[in-house]
């Protein structure tokens, strides 16, 4: 047993997890229609590109992932696209979202649409980057995160260690438990060829101790496999069991004693961490060009008469899984999408898996009870005792309920992991993670407002820099057609010399052009400002430079507005 | 010379006072014409608190000229689109009052939609528009760029045939946030946390287990 570290607080509120483990893991049945939502995870959604109407194989792309961070989302059966509207999504905000929805007919075949399979372990980084992008894997852990984007930290970060996180610490969810005893060899061979892929030289598994099955079945996993096919060195390390350790600042400081930097990344400490499901779907990608199309899911519960683990296809209806799974409707009192401390309640059966379910918790009345009238804060501090992030919650409170930003921001309001232990010790059942998550949206949102107007700011002044410049033109047009016109009188007139003569050059107009000429120097400084500090943002990978790049034409324009001017002043005071 | 001043001690402190005064003098003189700031910060750290929709309900065409006019002593609510907020935030930065909204809150936050069947192409609300937010031709159907629309109204008034609407902003999924638990005394949302009440009983047990041991 290696040493281990500690993170401060925790709690141990009761697993429950023997409910889904007496099962083994088994397949569900194919769905006949699957609704797949284009926003599955962290980032812009995907681009349909599909039509109504059109037949679909299964693991054929429907949607293309936009921007930077993204994902791509595929066929999760062989059928027909018979919509592309907005449906009810598992989303905590209980709203609707764009989705691609497919019909199969129950008695055709199911047909595969495969990429070609590569081997893993001699494939070059940017084949095996370029596939990642292609399938669709996310991390499916819960959070959503775009696989091929952790992939690619180690362009900017040096990683030396890839955890795998099989804690897995949240009450009721067994998934990566079974997905451990059933496939440990393709966990672990995900997890060679993510940290080869990132350069990192060893691999720690950190499991909670609650798990013996599949801690055996690793070891065993471990052992078979020959030395030269281990490129890193593997370790196995099991932690008691508190919660939350799974979490991932959680779980590295108690694997290495590493703290993540507050606002910071894992990568910022060379460190990379994923969900097992997560290295089985990129093995899967990888090795048999198989696309993200099903994910392992928990189904538990005392409302359910055969609970236990399935792989689902993505999109499946949550009511066809339960009812599989022997749903008691009547007892049925909450249903839970994620588990009872981080999850969210969804208001319907009627909504299809997506890549972040990784639980569904099926309860009863009186298993989870109406949440308590919440009463006055009495100072306890027992809040604070078990925040494994070393935050204040009693005070984060006080700042969420006087709706005090800045102080919540001081005192780190944005470490909070949301996981719930502050919530779950409080004597006067006050939901903090509700106080926080609804205060980190406000404060987002605020932040989202400022950016929004300083893009208008922006659009606006280049704008009227745009009208400026145009006017200037015009001036200095309108000017040559009166000097030609002028021209042609003087020579009508000949030998007549002009009754006014040259018009002396006036102390206004010389006090003018240096007023131009310093206002085209100010002009230019500025423009030279802003290029600069649009190279800068390119220089530094920054991918929203679409302001700066306003910014830049802003300043051109004024440019040669004030250039146009300065011309036609020239020209002016010369004749 | 010298010494007649070494000799008087008073004389000797105010040679002293009115070199050192013309040295930081000549020093603060040059710091600023050296680190001179062009305009004004402080419209500029008004402007940075105004919405930017630019859509003149101050009075004033633009933000900008609207935060001018705060800075020459102009009243500070006269933003709706910002709001209650702005107001107070900009009060925050004043030192002045907060005062009540003169006008009408805006509810949501709006977009232009143009009803593309009926745009007859006139270009009147491409001029109109502050923030360059819709595309189109003479002749040819326009349309407004969503992301770029701030919806400030000032497109509706000058089309000739009323095809342009103000919708609510379409909110995407990153953008929706958890609401505020309502408070002590009063029954929590269905969205609230679930803590299994069973559960914080065992979990007690437990732990009282675990002091015994």
């Amino acid at each position: 047993m290696t040493r281990s570290f500690d993170f401060p607080g925790g709690i141990f509120p009761p697993e429950r997890k023997i409910i889904s483990t007496r099962q083994l893991l088994r397949e569900a049945a194919l769905p006949t229609r699957v609704v797949l939502p284009l926003d599955q995870h962290i980032g812009q959604a995907a681009e349909p590109c599909v039509r109504v109407g059109q037949a679909v194989k299964t693991g054929e792309p429907v949607a293309i992932g936009q921007g930077m961070l993204t994902a791509d989302l595929h066929a999760s059966i062989t059928g027909t696209v018979t919509a592309i509207e907005a449906c009810p999504i598992p989303h905590p905000s209980q709203g609707r979202y764009l989705a691609v929805v497919i019909e199969r007919d129950p008695d055709a075949p199911e047909t595969w649409q495969r990429m070609p399979a590569l081997d893993w372990r001699s494939a070059d980084s940017d084949t095996l980057t370029e596939r990642l992008t292609r399938s669709g894997v996310v991390g499916l852990g819960g959070a959503g995160f775009p696989t091929q984007i952790k992939a690619r930290v180690h362009e900017r970060h040096r990683i030396d260690t890839l955890i795998v996180n099989a804690a897995e610490c949240e009450p009721y969810i067994t998934a990566d438990d079974l997905l451990l005893r059933t496939y440990p060899q393709e966990v672990l061979d995900g997890a060679r060829l993510l940290a080869r892929l990132a350069g990192a030289e060893r691999i720690l598994v950190g499991i909670e101790d609650n798990k013996p099955e599949a801690i055996a079945a690793l070891q065993a996993a471990l052992a078979d496999s020959s030395p030269e096919r281990d490129t890193c060195p593997i370790e196995i390390r099991v932690v008691t069991t508190r919660y939350p350790s799974g979490g991932e600042k959680q779980l590295i400081k108690r694997l290495l004693d590493r703290e993540v930097p507050s606002g910071g990344l894992p990568a910022d400490i060379g460190v990379l961490c994923h969900n097992p499901g997560t290295l089985r779907a990129t093995l899967q990608a990888v090795r048999d060009g198989q696309p993200l199309v099903s994910r392992i899911v928990t189904l538990t519960g005392e409302a359910l008469a055969h609970p236990g683990n399935v792989e689902a296809r993505l999109g499946t209806p949550i009511h066809s899984l339960l009812e599989e799974a022997g749903l008691k409707e009547r007892e049925l009192g909450q249903l839970l999408m994620g588990g009872p401390l981080m999850g969210f309640p969804l208001a319907s059966t009627a909504l299809p898996i997506v890549k972040t379910t990784n639980c569904l918790v099926a309860a009863t009345r009186t298993e989870l009870p109406p949440p308590p009238v919440e009463q006055p804060c009495i100072r306890c501090g027992a809040c604070e005792e078990v925040c494994p992030a070393s935050l204040l919650p009693q005070q984060l409170y006080w700042f969420a309920r006087g709706r005090e930003h800045d102080k919540a921001q001081l005192f780190n309001l944005f470490d909070c992991i949301e996981c719930g232990a502050c919530a779950y010790v409080c004597p006067s059942h006050i939901p903090l993670v509700q106080y926080y998550r609804a205060t980190k949206g406000e404060i987002r949102a605020h932040r989202l407002e400022a950016q929004r107007a300083e893009h208008a700011r922006h659009r606006f002044e280049f704008r009227q820099a745009r009208i400026e410049r145009e006017a200037a033109e015009k001036e200095a047009r309108r000017q040559a057609r009166a000097k030609a016109a002028s021209r042609v009188t003087a020579h009508n007139a000949e030998a007549e010399p002009s009754p006014r003569g040259k018009p002396a050059l006036g102390p206004d107009s010389k006090e003018q052009l240096k007023q131009l000429r310093i206002a085209q120097a100010a002009a230019k400084a500025s423009l030279r400002k802003a290029e600069k500090a649009l190279a800068r943002a390119g220089e530094s990978g920054n991918d929203d430079t679409a302001d700066l790049e306003v910014q830049v034409a802003t300043a051109q324009e004024n440019l040669q507005a004030i250039e146009t001017r300065l011309a036609s002043a020239k020209e002016a005071s010369s004749t | 010379m010298f010494e007649v001043i070494a000799d008087n001690g008073i004389l000797a402190a105010i040679v002293a006072l009115v070199v050192l005064a013309a040295g930081f003098g000549a020093l603060l003189g040059f710091a600023g014409e050296r680190f001179r700031v062009e305009g004004d910060p402080v419209v500029e750290r008004i402007d940075a608190l105004l919405p930017q929709t630019q859509c003149g309900q101050c009075g004033y065409p633009g933000c900008r000229p609207y935060a001018e006019a705060i800075n020459q002593g102009d009243e500070i609510n006269k933003c709706p689109p910002g709001g209650d907020t702005t107001i107070e935030a900009l009060a925050d930065l004043l030192g002045r009052e907060p005062k009540p909204l003169d006008g009408e809150a805006q509810q949501s936050p709006k977009v232009a939609y143009i009803r593309e069947a009926e745009c007859i192409g006139c270009t009147k609300c491409i001029q109109a528009c502050p923030v360059d937010a819709i595309l189109g031709a003479a002749k040819h159907m326009h349309t407004v760029i969503v992301d770029e629309c701030t919806g400030c109204d000032l497109c509706v008034d000058p089309c000739p045939v009323d095809c342009i609407d103000m919708l609510p902003r379409p909110r995407s999924l990153d953008e929706w946030h958890w609401p505020q638990p309502a408070g002590p005394g009063l029954p929590q949302q269905a969205t609230s946390l679930s803590l299994i009440a069973s559960d914080r009983q065992l979990s007690e047990d437990r732990r009282s287990q675990r002091g015994a041991a």
